[in-house]
């Protein structure tokens, strides 16, 4: 099989929010910058991002970057490194006037300041009532940010492949990284990428649930090929889910039907959540509906014939309200679930949102793994940021509009960390290891040429309903440990795919078995380190690891308060510490996670 | 012919691959629906529509805008048929 080289001083894979800032960075300091995406830039999964990008700029009222940063902490339940969330919540006014430099078009206060206003979790005064902190562009804020970044990109001359999958990180036998391998979907062509700094940006994996908010293109691909080059994945088995998602489809309704007056139902047609939560009801925050809701389909009072999803009732709403305050759901009802959410409620289930964990950084962006000396050191070349890396910020739970912030932040620094080793000239292009290479080109000749393999859509919704099932919203001891046994069986099918169109021009087919490559990596990690981690924190509750006295909500700080490292090789998993010092002020102390 | 026709339909396919879940879904129904009887206009008239930003195409599709082009105007009916 054939390759050809090219030489960029960068490259970077992803053009979402985390990739486009990191290429400014990159481009204006006038290295040679690729920017590889699967799709066009601004059709990145970036645009699906409403809610904002979280700032304390204070233009409304009083705010303070360390009151952010306690609000980020507590989110995380104390996993997120408190270094990092410091630098994430100091850097965001900059990142986000940059941004509005870049020509965002920022919802604006009467006096023409970035309008702001309040979401769940960003608080005042540490934590003592709610802060307008989200700077927004209507309801289209990641499409917008993707619009200014691309702009800014095409003016520096950032060199875009568009239409291009990535394949497999180069990396040679010294641990450094010195490019990747990519696939032409127009013509199948496959070439070396040969850069002095490789950035990943990819996003995350959350299809490998069946029920998911993502979009289709988001599988992992910089995830699993990190974990195939060796680079352990930090904090995996920390998944956001979304309480009402429509069952079957995965299509999110957002909160605010809820916080119109939407209510939740069993197949009794009970409204469950004055059990769970008798203040709060149907707005407790997202991880108790989401328990209360699976709990409600595992003990029988789920709907339908397979009684597997609950049902979220707006029926008794003037449908004058429903149009105007709740514009676009009775089309996602009509189009998804098939109901007239006017006359009949909307089947709804938990559904994967965000994931926590990823490719481990530091705050520089820089990826750090295990070593000889300390338990973070540098791999040489390579860097990440956004969903597909973990900073780690958001440890275990993530507060909403850190997300976008966190792309901004961790992109720019990212890009800044490779600009300030490039101008050092302490990367070459070093000699590319072939042997690498050729495992690539080896697994990519393996697919073209595989015959009485395994359906690779079938294999894939083998492991999306297993990890629903067995790694879901709410955890349990034997579930886990069986749903292990089942990933590793589906991974092995993975390694067998077959597909029947062997043409080279826009293999759709080819395209998805490789990336199914890449989600089966993230499942691995995801239930491995679930099942090894016997606490419930943040986004992971587990039955057997009930609130007591001891351990409130479950949390086990004795023994849990440590990050968690899968390595691919040996199916491994190891530990570091959480760096509980921040840069410059006072560790945020652990105390019981409560709002 | 044959061959051609299978790039074109792969490639179309693919920028059917979008940034919201929304579309991703009616895209896959209607591909398992109406890939064999798509003509040679249809798929210009696709193609054209792919060029939207996401969220315009899916106002259009989900009902909640609408469009005055009588050719995008038969293909939404078909994604809002799916």
């Amino acid at each position: 099989m054939n390759y050809s080289v090219r030489k960029f001083d960068a490259v970077i894979v992803g053009a979402g929010g985390a990739g486009l800032r990191a290429a400014i960075q990159l481009s204006e300091a006038g290295m040679k910058t690729a920017v590889l995406t699967k799709v066009f830039p601004t059709r990145s999964h970036t645009v699906a991002a409403q809610g904002g990008v979280a700032a304390s700029l204070g233009n409304s009222e009083e705010d303070h970057w360390h009151w952010h940063m306690y609000d980020t902490v507590k989110g995380s339940d104390w996993l997120g490194d408190q270094d990092a969330i410091e630098f994430m919540c100091r850097k965001a006014n900059e990142v986000v006037v940059e941004l509005e430099h870049y020509g965002m078009p920022f919802d604006r206060t009467d006096s023409g300041k970035i309008y702001q206003r309040p979401f769940g979790g960003h608080m005042s005064n540490f934590g003592e009532k709610p802060v307008r902190r989200s700077c927004a562009a209507a309801d289209r804020t990641g499409h917008a940010m993707l619009h200014a970044m691309y702009q800014r990109n095409v003016k520096a001359n950032t060199q875009f492949f568009v239409e291009w999958q990535a394949l497999d990180l180069v990396r040679d036998a010294d641990g450094e990284v010195l490019g990747v391998t990519a696939m032409d979907m127009e013509t199948g062509e496959i070439v070396v990428f040969h850069a002095k700094a490789t950035i990943f940006a990819t996003g995350g994996a959350g299809r490998i649930y069946y029920s998911s908010t993502n979009a289709f293109i988001n599988t992992g691909d910089g995830v699993g090929m990190a974990a195939r080059a060796g680079i352990p994945l930090e904090d995996m088995e920390f998944w956001q889910f979304h309480p009402t998602g429509v069952a079957g489809a995965g299509v999110l309704i957002t909160e605010g039907v809820r916080g119109e007056g939407g209510i939740l139902r069993n197949a009794q047609g009970e409204r469950f959540m004055e059990r769970y939560a008798p203040n709060a009801k149907d707005l407790a925050s997202r991880d108790v509906v989401s328990r209360a809701m699976v709990t409600e389909i595992n003990e029988g009072r789920g709907c339908g014939p397979n009684k597997d999803f609950v049902l979220l009732d707006i029926t008794h709403l003037p449908p004058e309200t429903i149009m105007k305050r709740l514009p676009g759901i009775h089309e996602i009802a009509v189009q998804f679930a098939g109901v007239d959410a006017l006359k009949e409620p909307i089947p709804v289930v938990p559904t994967c949102h965000y994931q926590m964990g990823g490719i481990p950084t530091n705050y520089n962006g820089q990826v750090v793994v295990p070593g000889k000396r300390t338990q973070s050191e540098i791999v040489p070349g390579f860097y990440a940021a956004g969903e597909c890396a973990c900073a780690s910020v958001h440890g275990a739970n993530r507060l909403g509009t850190n997300s976008l912030l966190d792309l901004l932040v961790f992109g720019k620094s990212a890009g800044e960390s490779a600009v300030a080793e490039l101008r050092a000239g302490n990367r070459t292009h070093k000699p590319l290891p072939q042997e690498c290479i050729d495992q690539t080109l080896a697994r990519v000749n393996r697919l073209n040429t595989q015959k009485g393999g395994a359906n690779v859509h079938e294999t894939r919704l083998d492991m999306q309903r297993a990890m629903q099932k067995h790694a879901g919203v709410f955890r349990f001891k034997d579930m886990l440990a069986e749903g292990v046994e089942k990933i590793l069986g589906i991974a092995e099918q993975v390694g067998q795919t077959e597909i029947a169109d062997k043409s080279m021009v826009f293999n759709t087919a080819r395209i998805e078995a490789l990336e199914l490559d890449n989600l089966i990596e993230v499942a691995k990690a995801t239930i491995v380190s679930a099942n090894a981690r016997t606490e419930s924190r943040g986004a992971h509750v587990r039955d057997d690891a009930p609130d007591t006295p001891a351990n409130p909500n479950g949390r086990d700080d004795a023994n849990w308060l440590k990050h968690s490292l899968w390595y691919r090789e040996g199916n491994r998993l190891d530990y570091k510490s959480v760096k509980l010092t921040p840069l410059s002020v006072d560790s945020i102390e652990l105390k019981t996670r409560a709002y | 012919m044959e061959e051609e026709r299978r790039a074109r339909i792969n490639r179309l396919k693919w920028h059917c691959r979008r940034a919201l879940l929304e579309l991703d879904l009616v895209f896959q129904r209607f591909w398992a629906r109406e890939e064999d009887g798509l003509d040679v206009q249809a798929e210009a008239t696709l193609a054209r529509l792919l060029e939207l930003e996401d969220h315009d195409l899916w106002a259009l599709v989900s009902g909640r805008e609408d469009t005055d082009d009588p050719q995008l105007k038969g293909m939404i009916e078909r994604l809002r048929a799916v």
